[in-house]
């Protein structure tokens, strides 16, 4: 039988505010275990919660960035479960009436196709501290930093239909939150994680199989390689006859396996009701318009302008504007050139500067080198001044802090050797040093030509322009 | 000394007669004298209330005094303080000192008020009579059989035997102005919304509101002035201005017209509080105000309407009692389960149980639409029917329990006659409305209370039409023979 994979993901992405979702503690990362846990974020008996605006305006951003509904009146409500790491032993999060609903986003299919996801909704919650089992014997520690810090859970349609499908949703996902600044997007530090529901059907099928939830995706290849493996453990039931249960799993990947955690029947009932601490969030259309205002360009605009205004290719394009600071490096280059062409920065970005960035372990926007140099440097290849071997000395230079582009080519005297007389006199000296090769040049042979343009390279320290350096002696040997 | 209103304590602090000292020590000594027989305190904070006392003194010296420099008060135990413990009433916070103090403590505390202690009252609000509390019963002063009325019992016998002359409550179905009228006090419960919840221990969200137990309606509004306005911290209080309630008592009698809930008056009222209110309406009309019938369709909902409501609040906001951070936790650390339930279990006594698994019963999937939701759609035509009402009236007005105090134990093991004891009140909570109880009469000996409900926001006009009423009687003035 053939089969088809159902895949949805419901992506939890941390939003970048400074303060928590409901309390005014810090959400910065990597602090000493509960320091960063106010009262509220304690669940202090007499404590309210206040809601951060600002996590309001990035929810909007995003359902903007994907044409989803914004609701003019949204609702919190509490989720109620007991848990040592849920403070208040309810999670304040949206239920009935998310904040964003019904949008949709494109991605690339691998036969190059272009695929439209929809978005169900994403609603504004927030984050439960974390239980530390590790570190403890006999007991497990809980730091509360996380508890309060601001979520938007993202869940989509049931739309993906593969693994790499599902990879490249939750890629495209990743990308514009951060295009959108609204979340780092680190996901070492579970800044972006997800959970994924599968399930399988006979080809053809109209109904959707019975479903599991995978927990604790916090990679692209663990969401692709879980899916996988669980889809594979479906059909293998399927086939052995047997049925799906629905349930919870839990994706390890340590064995590359996923494993029961609850099944349906003893899930929580959670008790859902509207928080009586909160009033209904109310946007109007004038805050709306506001937001759309501040919107970046997003990611599949810019690649297409990138293609059409620099003449580079696709791929070239979509390696430039992965990031926004990336393509915002590039574009800075380009505007601050004057002879070079945006393809010959390209051609740099992508190779020496990327290189350099994975050399030292850096962010672009920390990077040494500022587009104005790279400019710089890059006007020095195209008119001539450097060669390619010189160029990335140069670079090498500038990345080291040795000064701007101009003093090093004039202390090292990196200049290339354009000057006719001058190549005239080395490629005399040469053919004077090597007499036996001269004469086999002479007879014919065009393989010892090269040997000669070595030399006179060597004789110029690198810095005799290449082809001037062919050409003049291709003439004396002619004479 | 301790049969002066807040508002003569005041004068006679201004005009040197006594100090704050003298005053604070004087109440303090009431206190230490007829306290082991009510049991209206928790915590009496002798030493604290001493030094804020001589901070007054200072102060007045200096003539830098404030609206409340040196008047003593108490807080229900409700309400967090810095380094006092805040019980709620429960064993489950008996070992907790919050580390931050409520807004109504902190405001009241920067008016120059000075706090004797923290009072009784039923566990986590939950009660009508006081009995529910981990500390034992209150007893009424007017008849130590007799319970004081709950859930702010506590402060409603300290204010009554005069052992501090003023306190504040909190109020979610009736617990300010139930109390207040079996005790003969005037109790406030304002708009939802215009007191912070912040620092008060939350029973159920969306009803509870603070406000205050004192001899007068001048006195309320004292308090209120202060206590009143928005709080960034908390997102229910409302940004409306806070009139000035004092001058507002004081404005010229105007022409009003009261609505009178004929349905207050059926037989669910005990015949002796009935005459004694309608005695109080007629004070109404002697002093110029048209009495009319009106119709609340829906009230006679209000006791289910509130029994799913609160409690599936209280479910939720009750969950964080869990040993691991705070409060009581119960011996044994093997498993994790077993010490939610064993602390849950010996933490909260049997009323708050029992909400707590009503409530999580109507929160439940399949109950949820039948119980929750339904209630919610009840709340809006109970309120709706308030709205149409006062397009006609003022303020309506009725008796605020349906008999006066009654005998500890009496009640406590049928929870619905409990229950009942807030049928009258429980409306304006459901619709967010202010309300006041004053005295109105005796039967038996024992003090019978008028509720007067106004619209959203109007504790001014309600506050006036009080005062009036106080300054036409003096059932508010009475104290029981041996606390004068």
């Amino acid at each position: 039988m053939q089969w088809e994979i159902v895949i949805g993901l419901e992506i939890h992405t941390q939003l970048a505010t400074a303060s928590k979702i409901f309390s005014g503690a810090s959400t910065a990362y990597g602090a000493a275990p509960n320091s960063q846990a106010c009262l509220v974020d304690l669940g202090y008996p007499g404590v309210l919660p206040v809601l951060n605006e600002q996590a309001v305006v990035m929810a909007i951003k995003f359902g903007l960035a994907t044409g989803c509904r914004i609701a003019p009146r949204s609702v919190f409500a509490r989720k109620n479960y007991f848990y040592p790491d849920l403070p208040k032993g309810y999670q304040i999060s949206q239920y009935e009436l998310p904040i964003v609903h019904t949008g949709r986003i494109e991605i690339a299919t691998e036969a190059g196709g272009v695929k439209t996801v929809g978005i169900t909704r994403a609603h504004l919650e927030e984050d439960a501290g974390k239980s530390l089992h590790e570190d403890f014997r006999a007991y497990s520690g809980i730091d509360l930093n996380r508890a309060g810090t601001p979520l938007l859970e993202i869940v989509s349609e049931p739309d993906l239909r593969s693994a790499s499908e599902a990879g490249a949703y939750m890629r495209k996902i990743h990308e514009l939150v951060r295009y959108l600044e609204i979340s780092d997007g680190n996901m070492q530090e579970g800044s972006f994680r997800c959970d994924a529901n599968v399930s399988v059907r006979s080809r053809g099928e109209s109904r959707l199989g019975t479903r599991t939830e995978v927990k604790n995706l916090n990679s692209f290849r663990f969401v692709e390689k879980a899916i996988e493996i669980e889809a594979a453990r479906q059909i293998g039931i399927l086939e052995g006859g047997g049925s799906v249960l629905q349930e919870t799993r839990l994706y390890d990947p340590d064995r590359d396996e996923t494993r029961a955690m609850r099944t349906k029947e003893d899930a929580n009932d959670y008790r859902y009701f509207p928080e009586p601490d909160l009033l209904p969030v109310v946007i109007d259309d004038r805050l709306v318009e506001k937001i759309r205002a501040t919107l970046p360009e997003l990611p599949d605009a810019k690649r297409a302008r990138f293609s059409r205004e620099y003449a580079l290719s696709d791929y070239d394009a979509g390696v430039l504007t992965s990031s926004a600071a990336l393509a915002k490096y590039y574009e800075e280059t380009v505007l601050a050139a004057n002879s070079a062409s945006p393809k010959l920065i390209a051609n740099w970005v992508q190779s020496q500067v990327i290189a350099a960035l994975n050399e030292d372990g850096l962010d672009i926007r920390e990077f040494s080198v500022t587009p104005a140099e790279l400019a710089a440097l890059a006007d020095k290849i195209a008119d001539g001044t450097l060669s390619g071997t010189l160029a990335n000395e140069v670079f090498a230079a500038i990345r080291a802090g040795d000064g701007s582009v101009d003093t090093i080519i004039e202390q090292r005297g990196l200049r290339q050797i354009t000057d006719e007389g001058a190549i005239a006199r080395l490629v005399a000296e040469v053919l004077a040093a090597y007499p036996v090769q001269t004469q086999q040049c002479r007879d014919g042979n065009e393989k010892v030509i090269g040997f000669l343009v070595g030399q006179v390279m060597k004789a110029s320290q690198g810095k005799a322009n290449p082809k001037q350096v062919n050409d003049a002696l291709r003439k004396r040997l002619r004479e | 000394m301790h049969d002066y209103t807040l508002a003569r304590l005041r004068e006679g602090l201004l005009g040197e007669r006594f100090s704050a000292t003298e005053l604070t020590r004087h109440f303090l000594d009431r206190i230490a004298r007829f306290d082991g027989e009510l049991n209206a305190f928790i915590s009496v904070t002798a030493e604290q209330a001493l030094r804020q006392a001589e901070h007054a003194d200072r102060n007045l010296a200096a003539g830098r005094s404030s609206a409340l420099t040196g008047l003593p008060i108490a807080h229900k135990d409700i309400f967090c303080t810095r380094g006092v413990k805040t019980t709620c009433g429960s064993r489950m916070l008996d070992n907790f000192v919050s580390p931050y103090d409520a807004t109504v403590v902190e405001r009241l505390e920067r008016a120059g008020a000075i706090m004797l202690g923290k009072t009784n009252m039923d566990e986590f609000a939950m009660g009508s009579s006081n009995e529910t509390s981990y500390y034992g019963p209150v007893r009424n002063p007017w008849d130590r059989e007799r319970v004081p009325g709950g859930s702010s019992g506590g402060s409603a016998a300290a204010v009554t035997a005069r052992l501090v002359s003023a306190a504040t409550g909190t109020d979610t179905g009736g617990s300010i102005r139930q109390p207040a009228a079996l005790s003969g006090l005037t109790g406030l419960k304002p708009t939802y919304g215009r007191v912070s919840r912040y620092g008060m221990v939350a029973f159920a969200s969306s009803l509870d509101q603070a406000g205050t137990l004192t001899h007068s309606a001048e006195d309320a509004a004292l308090l209120l002035q202060e206590i009143a306005g928005l709080d960034e911290r908390d997102s229910t209080s409302l940004d409306e201005p806070v009139p000035d309630y004092d001058r507002a008592i004081r404005t010229p009698w105007e022409k009003l017209t009261i609505g009178v809930p004929e349905s207050f008056f059926d037989d669910g009222l005990d015949a002796d509080t009935a005459a004694a209110v309608r005695a109080g309406l007629s004070v109404f009309e002697k002093l110029g105000a048209t009495l009319k019938p009106v119709t609340l369709s829906h009230i006679h909902l209000s006791v289910p309407v509130y029994y799913v409501v609160a409690p599936a609040e209280a479910s939720s906001n009750l969950s964080r009692f869990d040993g691991v951070r705070f409060g009581y936790r119960a011996a044994g650390d093997d498993d994790l389960i077993e010490l939610y339930k064993r602390t849950r279990g010996e933490g909260f006594g049997a009323e708050v149980k029992r909400r707590i698994l009503t409530g999580t019963y109507v929160l439940s999937t399949g109950y949820y639409d039948a119980y929750y939701l339904q209630a919610q759609k009840v709340r809006k035509l109970i309120s709706e029917d308030f709205r149409l009402a006062f397009e006609d009236v003022d303020l309506i007005a009725g008796p605020t329990t349906p008999t006066p105090a009654f005998r500890i134990g009496q009640k406590v093991d049928d929870p619905v006659q409990m229950y009942l004891n807030d049928i009258y009140t429980i409306g304006a909570n459901l619709a967010g409305l202010p309300a006041v109880s004053i005295p109105c009469g005796f039967v038996s000996g024992l003090p019978v209370g008028l509720q007067l409900v106004g619209p959203h926001l109007r504790e001014a006009e309600l506050l006036k039409a009080a005062h009036y009423f106080q300054l036409e009687t003096d059932w508010h003035l009475r104290t029981p023979g041996i606390y004068r």
